[in-house]
């Protein structure tokens, strides 16, 4: 486990915005971890986000790095990616960002399973604008616009991901670093879009407002929320209600976007020269 | 010239032979009224020139899909019409204040809202100007004829690139569907631009918005080893958040300068008949097609009328126009909206001259006759 985190790191940019407690820095470094074990030239990595948190990430990491507009990082990095497929794209975002705002660039993206990996920095909030209810708020927790407690279904990212056309769909905590570096990891390497649904706790808005206690306690209670799709099949129905299932969720081949824009390239004789 | 150069094209289809004439080679788009044929030509024609075209979910993911491509190194354009333009202006902000180079067409439809998506109008003159929020430059070619739809895509091909910028070619609906032969220029008479490139010392870190003295910043694409960070928030030179007020107000202001400061290769106009004319017709578009006619008339019946034709909106024409004026006892603007481009005739000749308004906007061309009355009347 030993790295040089700061290989990967712009140290000039730190401190980061980040409170105590937040899971944010967790999942950064487990990406960082994967990336470490891909070696992928640094130069040919691209990191997309959009607004929020989780959209700050990109800012400290020593790779070509795209902050881009509420929502809309998913479109952004489909340019990036079309332009250049070379590029190895990573897309940070939240769930706000990637569910609400960015909804519709989220289900067209897995529809396309254009190759790059999504990973939704997801903590039930919107934390930089100060704890507003978000779409994977659970239903009853509190939110600064819904302090009588949400009355509304939460999304399932994954769920979402999957009925969307995504190819790899995972579920993990900031909690399990370790299970969270290898979903990381096999998202990264698989052909096609990837989504990882990577829960991180907001302690100060989430926690506070919901008296949810701190970063551990908040920890304790999403692993009581969920289980693991391994051991699924020794679980009743019963103890796997109202419970999210965390590691890999769902994997398929299908063509990816780049590959079936060469072959169209290559099918109607892109040799053509310019006028 | 040889007789396959020559063809008989639509408005549309010349704005996609311009584009890639220009080299653009990737297209992010999503069907709308009446720009709909530049998504389907461009479907057909890049992938045959290996260049990359994509539907996308909505204008908002077009224009976000191509500023990415341009980061990619990607000459990269999207067309879209009025309810189109309206949601392209988020990441229109974004591509100005991150200076990323890039093209949109805006076939101009009546609005507001749904409006009337078949008809003419010239309702976006001030969308295209102030359509995304905060104070921001813009530059903005509206051309009158097929040939010139062309020649007109190449400009916003070059003045992107140049300028690092987004830019905008707004036909209106006549223009876009009309058809007229045109004589596509040979590849050596296209003179294109191409962003520039910086010139680092060893060790030398890249700078993604440090500007020369002209201004503009160069530009490194993505992948070519530079790893540096774009954000839509204010920054500094590295690129990178910054709040510092003084940084901000640098920041701000040059976006504007530096459009201000090439003013006169991006201000493009046609003068007709203006030298002894004592009344003066600013028109652009298809519109200016019936002024011209307007303008002869009037001279037939004795009456010294002229035409200034703006072919860039904007950056405006401020000087051409005040000096033109300065000789003119009226002046007339037709135009298809309710009076957005006289508003800025009226701001640059003051009171000095009346400014007559001749505006339609019943989706139908505005016909010489209501130009020449306009002109003849007291």
């Amino acid at each position: 486990m030993s790295m040089d985190y700061f290989q990967y790191l712009r140290k000039d940019r730190m401190p980061h915005i980040w409170c105590p407690g937040c899971g944010h820095g967790t999942i950064m470094k487990s990406l960082l971890r994967a990336l470490d074990k891909l070696k992928w030239p640094q130069d040919d990595v691209v990191v997309v986000s959009g607004i929020g948190c989780s959209s700050r990430t990109p800012g400290y990491l020593d790779f070509n790095t795209l902050h881009t507009t509420h929502g809309r990082a998913l479109a952004f990095a489909q340019g990036v990616k079309v332009a250049n497929p070379k590029l190895k794209v990573i897309v940070i975002s939240g769930d706000g960002d990637a569910m609400a705002i960015g909804g519709n660039h989220f289900i067209h993206a897995c529809r396309r399973n254009m190759d790059m990996t999504l990973i939704v920095f997801n903590n039930n909030i919107y934390g930089m604008t100060g704890g507003q209810a978000s779409p994977t708020t659970f239903t009853g927790s509190k939110g600064t616009t819904a302090p009588y407690g949400a009355i509304e279904q939460p999304f399932d990212v994954c769920n979402m991901a999957q009925a969307s056309g995504a190819t790899f769909v995972a579920r993990a905590l900031d909690l399990d670093a370790v299970a969270m570096d290898r979903i990381i990891l096999a998202g990264l390497q698989n052909k096609g879009f990837s989504v990882v649904d990577a829960w991180s706790q907001c302690t100060t808005y989430f926690g506070r407002q919901n008296k949810w206690g701190d970063a551990s306690d908040m920890m304790d209670r999403y692993k009581g929320m969920t289980y693991n799709v391994r051991t699924a099949d020794k679980m009743t129905e019963e103890e796997k209600a109202d419970k999210y299932p965390l590691g890999v969720l769902f994997q398929a081949t299908r063509p990816e976007w780049c590959e079936e824009y060469d072959k169209l390239i290559a099918r109607v004789g892109g040799g053509e020269k310019a006028p | 010239m040889t007789t396959q150069n020559v063809k008989f094209l639509a408005g549309n289809e010349a704005c996609v032979e311009g584009a890639l004439a220009a080299g653009c080679r990737f297209f992010a788009g999503y069907p709308i009224s009446p720009s709909s044929e530049i998504a389907e030509k461009m479907s057909g024609r890049l992938p045959k020139l290996g260049g990359k075209f994509i539907q996308m979910e909505d204008e908002i993911a077009s224009m976000g899909a191509i500023i990415g491509a341009s980061l990619a190194g990607a000459k990269a354009m999207t067309a879209t019409s009025g309810p189109g333009f309206s949601l392209m202006q988020e990441n229109i902000g974004y591509a100005m204040m991150a200076e990323i180079p890039c093209v949109v067409v805006n076939v101009m439809r009546g609005g507001p809202s749904t409006g009337n998506p078949t008809g003419p109008s010239q309702s976006d003159v001030m969308q295209s100007r102030w359509g995304t929020h905060g104070d921001h430059p813009a530059i903005v070619l509206t051309p009158n004829s097929i040939s010139e739809v062309f020649e007109a895509t190449v400009h916003c091909f070059n003045f992107a690139e140049k300028m690092r910028t987004v830019t905008f070619l707004a036909m209106d609906e006549i223009v876009a569907h009309m058809r007229e032969k045109i004589v596509i220029p040979a590849k050596d008479d296209i003179k294109l631009v191409e962003r520039k490139r910086p010139h680092l010392q060893p060790g030398e870190t890249f700078k993604p918005f440090a500007p020369d003295a002209d201004l503009i910043p160069p530009w490194m694409n993505y992948g070519e080893g530079a790893r540096y960070h774009v954000t839509g928030l204010d920054h500094d030179a590295t690129g990178f958040p910054s709040g510092a007020a003084d940084n901000q107000e640098t920041l701000h202001r040059r976006l504007l300068d530096k459009i201000e400061l090439h003013k006169d290769e991006l201000t493009l106009f046609e003068e007709h008949r203006l030298e002894d004319a004592d009344v003066l017709v600013v028109a652009y578009g298809s519109t200016s097609r019936s002024a011209k006619r307007a303008v002869e008339e009037a001279r037939a019946k004795g009456v010294k009328a002229g035409l200034f034709r703006p072919i860039t909106l904007y950056p405006i024409a401020e000087k051409q126009i005040e000096c033109a004026a300065s000789k003119a006892k009226k002046i007339v603007v037709p135009e298809m909206n309710l009076g957005q481009y006289r508003l800025e005739v009226e701001r640059i000749v003051g009171r000095s001259v009346p400014v007559v308004g001749v505006h339609r906007v019943n989706g139908e061309p505005i016909a010489p006759s209501l130009i020449l009355s306009a002109i003849l009347g007291d």
